[in-house]
C-alpha cells in the first residue's frame, strides 16, 4: 500500500535495481521471438541485436512486423516464444510498459502522440525522468536544474521558440520533434523511433536526420522508416524485415543489390501498387 | 496574504470563491437578521435548498475531476455520494438514542421493528462523530479504491467502465433495499433529531450546515484546482488524451487512476454527508443509476474539464429541476434528456466554454 502510494512510476515486484549492463557491446537482444495474432504469424522466429550506441534502421514492406517488434520490446505485446534482453541482465519480458520505460527505453509512435492541450514545455516536463513519484508530482513548480534540462532538450529539437505554445497547434514536423524531445527527457539508453519523417517536408527530413545522427553514440537508436532516401542519409547498418523475420542485414548499398531484397520490394511492391 | 500562482491565473475560480464568500455572508444575514414578514427574508426552506445545491455542486466537481481531466466517465458517482450520506446518517440515527418511537436506547427504530436484539458490528462506532466523519471519507474512498484497483488494472476503460460503474451503483441500490442489510431497507435512515447536540430543525443549525456546505465546496474546488495544476494534473490530461503515451513515459496509469478516483469518491462522500442532515433522510433511492447520470449532465452543461463549469451546471440544472418538478413534474426527465442532447450537440464545451469563447472574441 505505501509502495503503491509512493510510486506512480515503475517499480513493483519485478523492477530491476541494477542498471543496464551492456559490457558485451550489445544493448538489445531479441532471440527467436515469435508472435501470433489469431493464427497469423506477425513475428516469426525473429533475432536481432542492437549494439550500444548504434543507429540502426529497420525497413520492410507494410505489415512486415516492424511496429509489432517495437510493441514487444516496450512490453505492449508479449511474444509466444523467444527471449528479449536489455543488456546482459534485464529480461524485458518480465516487465510491463512503465517499468521498461523507466529502465531506459523510449518509444516514438508511428502516429505522432503529444499531449495537445499542454504546452511544449509542459509536454517535456511530463516526460522528465525522475519526476514520476507521487511526491515529485504534487508540485506546481519547476526546479532550476529541471528548467535547464528542459531548455537543453528544447534547443536540441529546435523548439525553443515554441516552448510556450500548445502542442496541438504545432506543425506536423514540429510534433514529431516534440515527441523525440519527450523521449530525450526520459534519458533513455535506447530510442525506438517509428516512422519519424512520414509526412515531413524535405527540409524537415534533413533536420530530423541531423537530430537522429547526433543522438547515436550517446544512445542506441532504432529507426523504422519507409523513406529510402532518408534511410540512406542516416544509417550505417540496415535490417530488412519481411513477414516477421530478418530477411537481410548490412549496409544499404549491399542490400539494394541483394536479389532477395529486390524481390520483396520490387516484387511485392509492384503487385501492391 | 499571497495568492499562489496556480490560483492567481484561475479567474473563474476566484470569481466562484468570491460568490461563495458573499453567499456565506448574505444568506445567514437574510435569514437571521431580516424579519420573517419582510420580502427580503430568506426562509429556512430556501437556505436548505441552497445548501443542497452546494452539495450537488461538490458532487459535480468530483465527477469533473475524473471525467473532465482523467477521461473516466463515471456513471456511478452518486453511489459514493450516497455512501457518505449513509455514514453520516448512521451517526444521526444513533444520536436519536432513546427518543425513537420504540424508545430503545441503542437500537434504531427499524432494528427494533425487525426484532433485532443487538446492533450489527458495522454500526459500532457510529455514535462517535469523529468516527462517522472519518467513515464519510473512508467508506466511499475504499470502495472506489478497490473498484478502481480491479477495473483499471484489467484496463477496463471507455464505455465498458461507464457500464460497470452503473452496475456498481445499481447493485448497491438493490443491496440497500434489503432489510437484512441493516440500513433501514426501503425507508432508509430518517427521523433525525440532532448532530453534536444541535437540533437539525433549528434555523441556526440549518445556517451552519449551509455554511459548512459552502466551505466544503470551496475546499473541494481548491483541492481539485490545485491538483490539476500540479504535474500530476498534467499526467491526468496525458492519460485522458493519450493513455499509451503516458504508459510509455513510465507512468503507472492504473495507480494514478485508482488514487484519483478514490480521492474523487471521498469528495463525493463528503458532499453526501452534508446533504443528508439538510434533507433529513437518506434512502436507497440515492443509489439510483439515474442520479449518477444526472451528475454527469450537470458537468456537461456547465463545461467539462473546467471545475467551475461543474458548479455552474449543478446549480443551474438543479434550480431548473426544482422549478420544473414543481410546475410540470412529468416533463422533468424529458427536459433533462433534451438538455443533454442539446448540450452535446450545440455546446460541447458547456456554458463555461461558451463564455470563454465570448470573452475571447470580445
Ligand atoms: N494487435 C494486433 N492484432 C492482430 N493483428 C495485428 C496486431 N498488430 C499487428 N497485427 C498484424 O501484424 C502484422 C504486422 O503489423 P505491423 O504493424 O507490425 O507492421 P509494420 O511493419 O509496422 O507495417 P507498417 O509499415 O504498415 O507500419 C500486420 O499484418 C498487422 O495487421
Ligand atoms: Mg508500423
Amino acid at each position: 500500500m505505501s509502495e503503491l502510494i509512493s510510486e506512480l512510476d515503475a517499480g513493483g515486484m519485478h523492477a530491476p535495481v541494477e542498471p543496464v549492463d551492456a559490457s558485451h557491446g550489445i544493448l538489445l537482444y531479441l532471440e527467436g521471438v515469435s508472435v501470433t495474432f489469431d493464427g497469423f504469424k506477425a513475428i516469426d522466429n525473429l533475432s536481432l541485436y542492437v549494439a550500444d550506441g548504434e543507429l540502426r534502421c529497420v525497413i520492410g514492406p507494410n505489415g512486415a512486423g516492424k511496429t509489432t517488434m517495437m510493441d514487444i520490446i516496450t512490453g505492449k505485446t508479449k511474444p509466444d516464444a523467444g527471449r528479449v534482453f536489455f543488456g546482459q541482465t534485464i529480461d524485458l519480458l518480465q516487465l510491463d510498459e512503465p517499468a521498461i520505460a523507466r529502465i531506459g527505453i523510449g518509444r516514438k509512435f508511428q502516429k505522432p502522440t503529444v499531449i495537445e492541450p499542454l504546452t511544449v514545455l509542459e509536454n517535456l516536463e511530463l516526460a522528465m525522468s525522475g519526476a514520476k513519484r507521487l511526491r515529485g508530482l504534487l508540485t506546481t513548480r519547476l526546479a532550476g536544474a529541471e528548467r535547464d534540462r528542459i531548455a537543453a532538450v528544447l534547443e536540441r529539437v529546435g523548439l525553443t521558440a515554441q516552448a510556450g505554445r500548445l502542442a496541438g497547434i504545432l506543425a506536423h514536423g514540429q510534433k514529431q520533434w516534440l515527441e523525440i524531445g519527450m523521449l530525450l527527457m526520459q534519458e533513455p539508453r535506447l530510442l525506438l523511433v517509428d516512422e519519424p519523417v512520414a509526412g515531413m517536408t524535405p527540409a524537415e527530413m534533413e533536420r530530423t536526420a541531423e537530430l537522429l545522427k547526433s543522438l547515436a553514440g550517446e544512445h542506441s537508436v532504432v529507426v523504422v522508416e519507409h523513406d529510402m532516401g532518408f534511410v540512406r542519409s542516416i544509417a550505417d547498418k540496415v535490417t530488412v524485415l519481411h513477414q516477421g523475420r530478418v530477411l537481410a542485414e548490412g549496409a544499404l548499398e549491399d542490400l539494394q543489390a541483394d536479389p532477395r531484397v529486390i524481390e520483396v520490394y520490387l516484387g511485392d511492391g509492384h503487385a501492391a501498387g | 496574504m499571497r495568492v499562489p500562482s496556480w490560483l492567481r491565473s484561475d479567474r473563474a475560480g476566484l470569481a466562484l470563491l468570491a460568490v461563495l464568500a458573499a453567499l456565506a455572508l448574505v444568506v445567514p444575514a437574510l435569514n437571521l437578521l431580516v424579519a420573517a414578514d419582510h420580502p427580503l427574508h430568506l426562509s429556512a426552506y430556501t437556505v436548505t435548498l441552497l445548501g443542497k445545491y452546494l452539495c450537488y455542486a461538490l458532487l459535480a466537481v468530483s465527477v469533473d475531476l475524473v471525467w473532465g481531466y482523467m477521461g473516466i466517465l463515471s456513471l456511478g458517482h452518486a453511489a459514493f455520494f450516497a455512501l457518505g450520506g449513509y455514514c453520516f446518517g448512521m451517526y444521526l440515527m444513533r444520536q436519536i438514542g432513546a427518543r425513537g418511537v420504540y424508545g430503545d436506547p441503542v437500537l434504531p427504530d427499524f432494528m427494533v421493528f425487525l426484532n433485532w436484539t443487538e446492533l450489527p458490528w458495522y454500526w459500532l462506532g457510529f455514535d462517535q462523530f469523529w468516527f462517522a466523519a472519518l467513515m464519510v471519507l473512508a467508506a466511499p474512498g475504499l470502495l472506489a479504491f478497490v473498484f478502481g484497483w480491479f477495473a483499471f488494472r484489467s484496463r477496463v476503460s471507455g464505455v465498458y467502465l461507464s457500464i460497470i460503474t452503473q452496475a456498481l451503483t445499481y447493485a448497491l441500490m438493490l443491496a440497500f433495499f434489503r432489510n437484512e442489510m441493516g440500513f433501514g431497507g426501503n425507508n432508509g435512515l430518517t427521523d433525525f433529531k440532532d448532530a453534536l447536540g444541535f437540533p437539525l430543525h433549528a434555523d441556526s443549525t440549518r445556517i451552519v450546515l449551509f455554511l459548512l456546505s459552502a466551505l466544503a465546496l470551496a475546499g473541494g474546488y481548491l483541492a481539485c484546482r490545485w491538483l490539476v495544476s500540479t504535474r500530476l494534473g498534467r499526467v491526468l490530461v496525458a492519460i485522458r488524451d493519450a493513455e499509451p503515451r503516458a504508459r510509455f513515459l513510465g507512468y503507472r496509469v492504473e495507480r494514478v487512476k485508482t488514487l484519483v478516483f478514490a480521492f474523487s469518491a471521498m469528495l463525493a462522500g463528503l458532499a453526501g454527508a452534508l446533504y443528508v442532515p439538510q434533507v433529513g433522510i437518506i434512502n436507497p433511492g440515492e443509489f439510483a443509476p439515474l442520479n449518477s447520470i444526472e451528475a454527469v449532465i450537470w458537468v456537461a452543461v456547465g463545461g467539462r474539464g473546467t471545475l467551475v463549469g461543474a458548479v455552474v451546471g449543478a446549480v443551474l440544472v438543479n434550480y431548473a429541476k426544482t422549478w420544473l418538478t414543481g410546475a410540470l413534474p412529468e416533463v422533468w426527465l424529458f427536459a433533462l434528456g433534451g438538455l443533454f442532447v442539446a448540450v452535446t450537440l450545440l455546446l460541447p464545451r458547456g456554458l463555461v466554454g461558451l463564455l470563454r469563447r465570448r470573452g475571447a472574441t470580445a
